[in-house]
């Protein structure tokens, strides 16, 4: 009760710390996007190179995200952004890499044979088939890569209140330093709605994105 | 034109690999289909695959009307040859339109000509454009879905088809629809076509010629009818069957087989007359023709007794044969209506001459020796 209270007292505080929470993932994500999506399709044209920078991938979402901060304040003070948003985005890019292009090599990976096959047969050239063929089959899976990323890293993010990047976690911080149930629930189911909500409008775009053809119980 | 000279490809390490293709050389001329045929692994794919630069030759050479293939882009030569692959290989992201489309779109044609040519296609095999422009592959039959296949590889009018199997995911009945379907348009189109196939009828049904292959051989390269009537090698000879001359019976038409004129009698003649026909003839039954020139009774040998006229002698015309089709289907309506004699007759049910069983044995051994 005293929780709701509190809540409903700090709406608009709630809003702000959602949008900077939302800032982060969403531009990091954008830029993890730009990145993983094409290491990802590059990644297809060797098995070794995919598997390398895979592995290399799965490494770094190994490394805890306290730990991957703590790393970043040495490395980034020289250029003045130790703290802050700095970081937090560069962590949420580096976590995002793995169900990017994992995701995106697999997809494009899996793409039939057959399909290839015909392309190539019929004289398309690989930056044709790619946008023809292999991008459109592969965009779900992709997408599904994007979203795990996003939830994911709305979790990451709140952790990066301890660098002081503002966001959501900012709560839970302050929750768990001045021993207060009513923030750090807050904090905390704060977090959860914006992952869900998140999540749900993604699906969404998803299925925008899905090629008719292949979305399930097309109308005949 | 497509020439094949010494083509070969060996898999794997020179010397330890296999070669799927051996030293191949065939050439099929203009506006003719050639069916690559043979058991499973015997090379056709991959020779198939070698004309359009899917697979490099280890050896030998391909020409296109005369230029080697090595010399021209491989884009651009495989857009200008028509191309259908074993799996159908539908695009499921484009719809039916965009798919048939897909190499007028890459050598840029106008968006409407090219929608106008898909719409034609598709009137062709019978798919109703309206229906079907909109569609994606998944929402149609397997049978469709081919066609459509097919219609891919015509769309930019490619004077060369390479077809790998295009009829071979569908049951049989529907198999024989689309290959008269394919065969009425060739009629008009002329593509010179290799076609793979490892169905002994279909080849038959479908080839100018047919290449037979063995592990990567080319065991015979021949017409239908020379290559059931005159097989190369003990192997075609088994691979063929042992009734082969039965396939062959597809090959003739009733028209070649037929005895003509053929001797008739009137309905007002003594049987004397027909009895006399036939002992000169040997054939076991004689026709007797109405005024009209149509078949109206048959009269057979053995029936024959005494005196009277022909018309009383005469049994009811049970079946008649058109000349246009072929032995097969006319030994079926002779067995069938258990008819030892059975008029062969044209578009309007005019006598034209007869066939017996003898009629049929002859002319298949004829055939035979023509090859
Ligand atoms: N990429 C490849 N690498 C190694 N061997 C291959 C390759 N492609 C084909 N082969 C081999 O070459 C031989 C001929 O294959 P091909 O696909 O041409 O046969 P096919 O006559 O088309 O058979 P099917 O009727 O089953 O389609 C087979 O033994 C096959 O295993
Ligand atoms: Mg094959």
């Amino acid at each position: 009760m005293e929780t709701l209270q509190f809540a409903y007292d700090n709406l608009s505080l709630i809003g702000s710390r959602a949008l900077e929470h939302i800032a982060i993932v969403s531009v990091a994500v954008s830029i993890a996007v730009l990145t993983g999506v094409p290491i990802g399709l590059a990644i297809t044209q060797s098995k070794r190179a995919a598997d390398f920078v895979l592995y290399l991938a799965s490494m770094l979402i190994t490394i805890p995200s306290i730990a991957l901060f703590g790393l970043m304040i040495p490395l980034l003070s020289p250029i003045g952004y130790g703290i802050g948003y700095v970081p937090a985005v560069i962590a949420v890019i580096l976590y995002s890499q793995l169900p990017i292009i994992r995701n995106t090599y697999t997809a494009i990976a899996d793409v039939d044979p057959a399909l290839r096959e015909a392309g190539i047969g019929m004289g398309m050239s690989p930056l044709q088939r790619l946008r023809q063929v292999e991008i459109p089959l592969a965009m779900p899976v992709i997408m599904a890569g994007i979203r795990t990323a996003v939830v994911m890293n709305i979790g990451v993010t709140a952790i990066a209140a301890y660098i002081g990047a503002g966001g959501l976690g900012t709560f839970i911080s302050r929750g768990i330093s001045q021993t207060d149930p009513r923030q750090l629930i807050t904090g905390a189911v704060a977090v959860s709605i914006l992952a869900i909500a998140v999540d749900l409008f993604l699906a969404f775009v998803q299925k925008l994105l899905t090629p008719k053809g292949l979305a399930t119980g097309v109308a005949a | 034109m497509i020439r094949l000279e010494n083509l070969t490809k060996t898999f794997g390490a020179a010397g330890s690999g296999i070669t799927a293709v051996d030293r191949v050389s065939f050439e099929v001329p203009e506006g003719e289909i050639c069916v690559l045929l043979g058991p499973s692994g015997c090379g056709k794919t991959t020779t198939m695959k070698m004309i359009n630069r899917l697979i490099e030759p280890t050896s030998g050479k391909v020409f296109i009307d005369g230029k080697d293939v090595t010399h021209i882009d491989p884009i651009q030569l495989r857009r200008s040859i028509g191309y259908v692959i074993q799996q159908i290989g539908l695009f499921p992201n484009k719809t039916v339109a965009d798919n048939i489309c897909v190499v007028p779109d890459l050598l840029g044609w106008d968006r409407k000509k090219s929608r106008t040519r898909a719409a034609e296609l598709l009137e062709m095999v019978g798919l109703q454009p309206d229906t079907f422009m909109k569609r994606y592959p998944k929402e149609l039959s397997g049978g469709q879905q081919q066609r459509v296949g097919v219609l891919r590889a015509l769309a930019a009018d490619a004077p060369v088809m390479l077809m790998d199997e295009p009829f071979g995911a569908i049951d049989p009945i529907n198999r024989e629809v689309i290959q008269d379907e394919f065969l009425r348009m060739q009629k008009t189109l002329r593509k010179t076509v290799i076609f793979v196939s490892h169905d002994l009828d279909e080849a038959v049904k479908m080839a100018d010629k047919i290449a037979i292959f063995r592990a990567g051989r080319l065991e015979q390269f021949a017409s239908p009818e020379h290559l059931l009537s005159n097989p190369a090698t003990p192997f075609i000879e088994t691979f063929l069957g042992t009734d082969r001359s039965l396939k062959l019976l597809r090959l003739v038409q009733v028209a070649d087989a037929m005895l003509t004129p053929a001797d008739t009698v009137r309905p007002e003649d003594p049987v004397a007359k027909a009895r006399d026909l036939m002992e000169k003839s040997g054939h076991p039954a004689i026709i007797m023709s109405n005024g009209d020139g149509r078949p109206g009774g048959i009269i057979l040998a053995s029936r024959i007794t005494g005196q009277g006229s022909c018309r009383e002698a005469a049994e009811p015309v049970r079946a008649t044969v058109p000349v246009k089709v072929d032995l097969r289907s006319a030994v079926a309506l002779m067995f069938t209506h258990d008819m030892p004699v059975i008029p062969c007759v044209d578009e309007d049910g005019k006598l034209q001459g007869v066939l017996t069983y003898r009629s049929i044995v002859r002319s298949l051994a004829n055939s035979k020796i023509a090859a």
